[in-house]
């Protein structure tokens, strides 16, 4: 079966300023690759510094590798560092959902721009797929007319997957996306997700350090040490049995 | 019979209604905004508004008083001046010159001062700091010194006056728009933005200035208190306005003369030029006011 999502050999390096002239290339990802399946879920873990949230920024098209590529059913996205700008089937969902919402503008609004830049349907239906989409992340269809300063914290977080799931993505990068809620929230937003990925087959990319959430819902996990693949398997078998030092480190705490 | 509300009010509010709504609470502000409206109404129709001409003169009524004193005539309400011209006249047609001008000046500097600063700051390396630093060499001459500057350099002239103050403004409002450019480029929401799909001209024009109008709002009312101080001290100077015109200032130093014979023909001017900045300044420090309350919050 073709991969929903495939990796190959992903590098990216910082030009770090190390004196007047100087400058000293830091890698932040070495040769990073991994494929995951159709409405599977793929966790990322590692310690701060790791490279996690840069991985989620390439895979996101927010910023650019290296070298390497990034493969989506087969087609080519990324090759080594030149992006398709015009795929929009990889989202991704910040840490900070609220930061990530324009103050200025309605949530309809925010959702509608979405549209008309990715997509050429008319008004109407336009209407009809942000009232689909918000009802389809269990927001009411009045809420297009709020302003982000009106939401709650968990209903960011819903707004922000409705931003997403509204251009039909095929894989959904979330950088920490449940970390900052609280208990109860997190419940419903990880129900939530899990609900979605029934509904439409999503595959989602985890960036957390959650580690109950990751054997909860992902079939897979990458354990990352600065920049590098320490392990990488099935969530329950490098759960079971850690086979590097840091994994089994990051597992005891 | 009273009424009692039977829905719940629409609570969706814009952040420009929420942003009138918390300006609407500082009193002085307010008023400062009703005195900016009426000056702005009165720069816009004084020759229409004026009971005589700006130039007409009554040699029968020199130096009158104002109609309150018991010399005073209510056909001329502030009184004459020595040719017999009729001060509330001269000062309404005034407006037009010191506020509206001013206005004009101000303007000018905020939309050519949002184009380089926008450019500024969405450009990166040489390009934009050659675009930031473009006019900074006039930072380091005062605004009225450099005024002084240009007008030994083009003549005296009103119109002069205006682009002097226009250059030395624009620095400053580069500066500050490029500022809030690159604050604002730096924020999550327009990484998504981008994400969404969205081009450089949709991220300047629906990521950012739904953001900021604000800031430029603010600073436009510090630029255009600047202006009127420099458009009425020039023309006190006399190397701005020239005596006909009915520019405050120019009239101010006209009537200097007259200042213990008809001490009027000097105050008022000079009352008006002070409630001019004064409102200027009170509608900018209630809306900066209102800014902070929401970084606050």
């Amino acid at each position: 079966m073709q991969p929903t999502l495939k990796v190959q050999a992903l590098s990216k390096t910082f030009d770090v300023r190390a004196g007047l002239f100087k400058r000293k290339k830091f890698e932040v990802l070495k040769n990073i690759s991994f494929c995951i399946g159709k409405g599977e879920t793929i966790a990322v873990i590692g310690e701060t510094g790791s490279g996690k949230s840069t991985l989620a920024k390439l895979l996101a098209g927010a910023d650019n590798a290296n070298s390497g590529q990034i493969l989506l059913e087969g087609n080519i996205i990324e090759d080594n560092g030149i992006r398709d700008n015009q795929c929009r089937h990889i989202r991704m969902i910040f840490q900070d959902s609220g930061a990530s919402l324009n103050p200025g503008l309605t949530i309809g609004d925010m959702l509608d721009d979405c549209l008309q830049y990715n997509t050429d349907f008319d008004e109407e239906e336009r209407a009809e797929k942000i009232n689909l989409t918000l009802s389809k992340v269990g927001l009411l269809v009045d809420h297009q007319h709020y302003y982000p300063h009106m939401f709650s914290v968990g209903q960011l977080q819903r707004v922000a997957f409705a931003r997403a799931l509204i251009l039909d993505p095929k894989v959904m990068v979330l950088d920490e996306a449940v970390s900052s809620l609280d208990p109860s929230i997190r419940a419903q937003i990880v129900n939530l997700l899990l609900k979605l990925q029934r509904e439409t087959g999503l595959t989602y990319v985890m960036i957390t350090h959650h580690l109950s959430l990751v054997r909860h819902i992902s079939d897979q996990v990458i354990v990352l040490d600065k920049g590098e693949v320490v392990e990488y398997g099935l969530t329950e078998s490098v759960f079971n049995n850690p086979q590097s030092k840091i994994t089994q480190r990051l597992l005891s705490c | 019979m009273a009424k009692f509300k039977v829905f719940s009010e629409e609570s969706n509010k814009s952040p420009l209604a929420r942003f009138w709504r918390k300006f609407k609470n500082n009193h002085p502000a307010l008023v400062g905004l009703w005195v900016f409206i009426a000056f702005a109404l009165l720069a816009a129709s004084a020759p229409f508004l004026a009971p005589y001409g700006v130039n007409q003169q009554h040699s029968d009524a020199l130096l009158i008083p104002p109609s309150w004193h018991e010399m005073g005539d209510v056909r001329f309400i502030l009184g004459t001046d020595d040719l017999g011209r009729d001060v509330l006249s001269r000062l309404m047609n005034g407006a037009t010159y010191t506020f509206g001008l001013s206005v004009v000046a101000a303007l000018l500097t905020t939309i050519i001062g949002v184009l380089v600063g926008t450019f500024a700051g969405i450009s990166r390396g040489i390009r934009s700091s050659f675009l930031n630093h473009l006019l900074d060499i006039t930072l380091s001459i005062p605004s009225l010194l450099l005024a002084i500057i240009i007008i030994a350099v083009l003549g005296p002239g009103l119109m002069n006056t205006v682009w002097a103050i226009i250059l030395a403004l624009l620095p400053q409002f580069i500066h500050s728009i490029r500022n809030l450019i690159v604050e604002e480029l730096s924020k999550d929401y327009i990484t998504a933005f981008k994400l969404d799909g969205a081009s450089n001209w949709h991220i300047i024009s629906r990521g950012i200035f739904p953001n900021i109008y604000e800031h430029i709002v603010v600073i436009f009312t510090m630029a255009l208190s600047t202006a009127i101080l420099d458009i009425s001290a020039l023309g006190f100077l006399k190397l701005g306005a020239q005596p006909p015109t009915t520019e405050w200032g120019a009239i101010l130093a006209e009537n200097l003369g007259l200042i213990y014979l008809a001490p009027w023909t000097v105050a008022l001017p000079g009352v008006l030029l002070f409630l001019a900045v004064l409102s200027t300044n009170l509608v900018g420090d209630g809306l900066r006011q209102v800014l902070k309350e929401r970084k606050a919050d």
